[in-house]
């Protein structure tokens, strides 16, 4: 299956060994995409990362760009105002939903039920949209730099997004009615391909499919950053690990990214939206790590440092690598298309894994 | 009745007469035989086009979009416009196919939508072969299909087309058994296979309400394993894009392919205008038995015009299925017919053939 093969989403080359309908082993064959975003990062100077991150998991643009402005942030220990910090979560928020969005409607299309692609970008234009608004960008929003944000929000940023929250409320509802309830796609899901608690944590698959297997894997939990102390909202965990727990999953966790925002909007405080940076930043020599929540999972950035301008060596522990690389585990034993079905709540970003 | 004055019979006849007349009785079989055919072809070729643009407007209705809106007015010229592109495609064929199977593959397919709209009485007088083995014409020939379909996964030398093709073996080759059982249910209640008579049956009320509980069933039966028998979502498994790619027909392009899609169409045509015929009354106006004010004005809207108007409002019907629910699984759709809507068939032949016999049924 693919490079091209339409349920794939974008340049994965799976080589399945088949007995009929039924899948015997599971390859990944991963490498189509020549990005090479890490070496690249090693000429760069640390304002100029951010702009080559958001490229790799191109639908958590926001909180990739976060993880390593954090990352320079921690290492410069540089004090960033609240305000960035509202504002960052917020984005991060949004991004989620957005990327939950269209996973939800590239899994309806997955299992044959094309209508729901349509439900899920009508939404998601919204949060484009304000993306738009704010920083120009609506996939690679490149808005979070080392030291804050690169402009502050647009006046119309706070009323659009509390409108968003009011309207997609309505919606969301819509998709459960739609897919959800659906008497075939619980046939199609329910007990298909179970990622048990233990295989979860041995493979270090974390994000939403993690927390379906019932691994509390939640960065924003654990390891709190921005302005996540600051919010009451509930860590969405399952225990079953099948294909129709990770669905609901991220259905819970688009309420719970809502609630988080509406938390946030109406205060968000007054102030700069970026700390006082030098020109040139030069990170001290030395090892740092930072991890985010990004929508697929536990997004880590792990930069050696020198002493000069661009760092020494840059690492980036991407969520759908891991979450890949389970899929011989559990899809052995079940049939074509519910290796599709799999996939498709792994939420792959191909970009992402292959960098 | 009031519904013999939109008769076709007089027409044909008058053409027959006059044929007749003017030249040799085998001379006339053979222009009735080609003005037939001719119409056929026309009606195939044009509701074709007109279902596939209906598909794409359902769909994007259902998709909260417009659909086809550039050629011609509401998009209308679309479908013509991509009938024209498919015909001038090149046609393609892979190098080691099995180069005489993979090219009659389309030709069997197309075939058997032809064979069995020759049976569907459009009107009162306008239907081409009215057998009075009627309704075993039409399950025997459209078990036909499924070896064009066989022949097209299995000689384009792919291993997608090969799944594809075998996967709608198993399937149609299963949900043929229950749209039979379905059928010869309602055969049992009308004590006929021929279809004008079935038709004509239905006159005091249609099958699906005159023929109680298990010919609502049969209905239900009928509708789902119909869907399953043209290959529509939610058991597109022959075609599953997210699976297969495009399953059988991955390796035909060009006139090929617009052969497959054609057959497609076509049959989902049969499958409703069967459905109908067999349960909605065919061509026949809504009539309640005894209340003859309402039945006169019913008769005023011609036979043809209820039939298509029943028949796309089944079609609807079944495109809906296809743009809301997802695709099942090919063990799921076998376990759905071999234990339950067969069993579920069987018993309900058991409920009417009782039923008939107490004579509870008119």
């Amino acid at each position: 299956m693919g490079p091209q093969h339409p349920s794939t989403h974008g340049v994965l080359r799976l080589l399945v060994k088949l007995e009929g309908e039924i899948v015997h082993n599971v390859q990944p064959h991963i490498g189509y995409i020549h990005s090479g975003i890490e070496k690249m990062t090693e000429s760069l100077s640390y304002t100029q990362i951010p702009h080559l991150t958001d490229r790799m998991d191109y639908l958590s643009a926001h909180m990739n760009n976060e993880a390593v402005s954090l990352c320079v942030e921690n290492a410069l220990q540089v004090e960033i105002p609240d305000r960035v910090k509202y504002i960052r979560t917020i984005m991060a928020e949004l991004q989620r939903i957005a990327s939950h969005q269209l996973w939800w409607c590239a899994t309806g299309m997955d299992l044959g039920a094309l209508t729901t692609f349509f439900y899920g970008l009508r939404d998601r234009e919204d949060i484009l949209d304000i993306f738009e608004e704010t920083c120009g960008a609506r996939l690679t929003v490149n808005y979070s730099l080392p030291g804050g944000l690169m402009f502050d929000i647009h006046p119309n940023f706070q009323r659009k997004v509390k409108e968003f929250i009011k309207k997609f409320k309505k919606k969301l509802p819509e998709y459960d009615q739609l897919l959800t309830g659906n008497v075939i796609f619980q046939e199609r899901s329910k007990g298909v391909g179970i990622l048990s608690k233990e295989d979860a944590i041995a493979f270090g698959v974390t994000g939403p499919t993690g927390r379906a297997s019932g691994f509390s894997c939640d960065v924003r939990k654990h390891h709190p950053y921005s302005a996540y102390p600051l919010v009451k909202f509930n860590e969405a965990l399952g225990t079953e690990g099948d294909t129709f727990r990770r669905y609901q999953l991220r259905i819970a966790e688009m309420w719970e990214s809502m609630a988080i925002i509406e938390q946030l909007i109406d205060n968000i405080p007054e102030g700069d939206y970026s700390a006082k940076m030098k020109g040139v930043i030069k990170l001290p020599e030395g090892e740092y790590y930072q991890r985010v929540e990004s929508a697929r999972g536990e997004f880590g950035v792990f930069i050696v440092s020198d002493g000069k301008k661009n760092p020494y060596r840059v690492k980036f522990r991407s969520p759908g690598f891991s979450n890949l690389f389970t899929i011989n585990h559990i899809a052995k034993g079940w049939k074509i298309a519910d290796l599709v079905a799999i996939m498709a709540t792994f939420d792959l970003v191909i970009p992402d894994i292959d960098r | 009745m009031e519904f013999e004055k939109y008769d076709f019979t007089p027409i044909t006849q008058s053409i027959h007469q006059a044929l007749l007349e003017s030249t040799t009785p085998l001379l006339t079989l053979i222009i009735e035989w080609t003005i037939i055919g001719v119409l056929y072809l026309l009606f195939v070729a044009v509701f074709g086009l007109f279902l596939v643009y209906a598909e794409r407007k359902v769909c994007a209705a259902f998709q909260q979009r417009l659909g086809p809106m550039r050629v011609g007015p509401w998009g209308l010229l679309q479908t013509i416009a991509d009938f024209i592109k498919l015909l001038m495609k090149e046609l393609i064929q892979p190098k080691s196919v099995d180069s005489f199977l993979y090219n009659l593959a389309p030709f069997v397919v197309i075939i058997v939508p032809f064979l069995t709209i020759s049976v569907i009485p459009f009107a009162p007088g306008l239907q081409a072969l009215d057998f009075d083995i009627g309704i075993f014409f039409v399950t025997a020939v459209s078990s036909v299909g499924v070896i064009g379909v066989l022949l097209a996964g299995w000689a384009s030398n792919n291993k997608y087309s090969l799944i594809g093709g075998m996967r709608s073996g198993a399937q149609i080759v299963s949900y043929e058994l229950s749209v039979g059982l379905s059928l010869i249910t309602m055969v049992i209640l009308a004590g006929t296979m021929q279809i004008s008579e079935i038709v004509l049956l239905q006159r005091e009320g249609w099958f699906l309400f005159k023929g109680h509980i298990p010919a609502v069933i049969a209905f239900l039966v009928f509708i789902v394993a119909g869907t399953a028998e043209t290959n529509r979502g939610p058991f597109d498994l022959a075609e599953a894009e997210s699976e297969l790619t495009a399953g059988f027909h991955t390796e035909y392009s060009g006139i090929k392919f617009a052969f497959f899609f054609l057959a497609e169409y076509i049959n989902l045509f049969i499958v409703s205008a069967m459905a109908v015929i067999v349960f909605l009354g065919g061509w026949m106006p809504f009539h309640i038995g005894g209340w003859d004010g309402f039945n006169a004005i019913m008769d005023f809207i011609p036979g043809l015009v209820w039939f298509f108007m029943k028949v796309l409002g089944i079609i609807f019907l079944i495109m809906w299925f296809k743009w809301t629910f997802p695709r099942l699984r090919v063990d799921q759709i076998l376990t759905l017919e071999w234990k339950y809507l067969l069993p579920i068939n069987l018993f309900n032949i058991l409920l009417m053939a009782f039923l008939v016999l107490m004579g509870w049924h008119w």
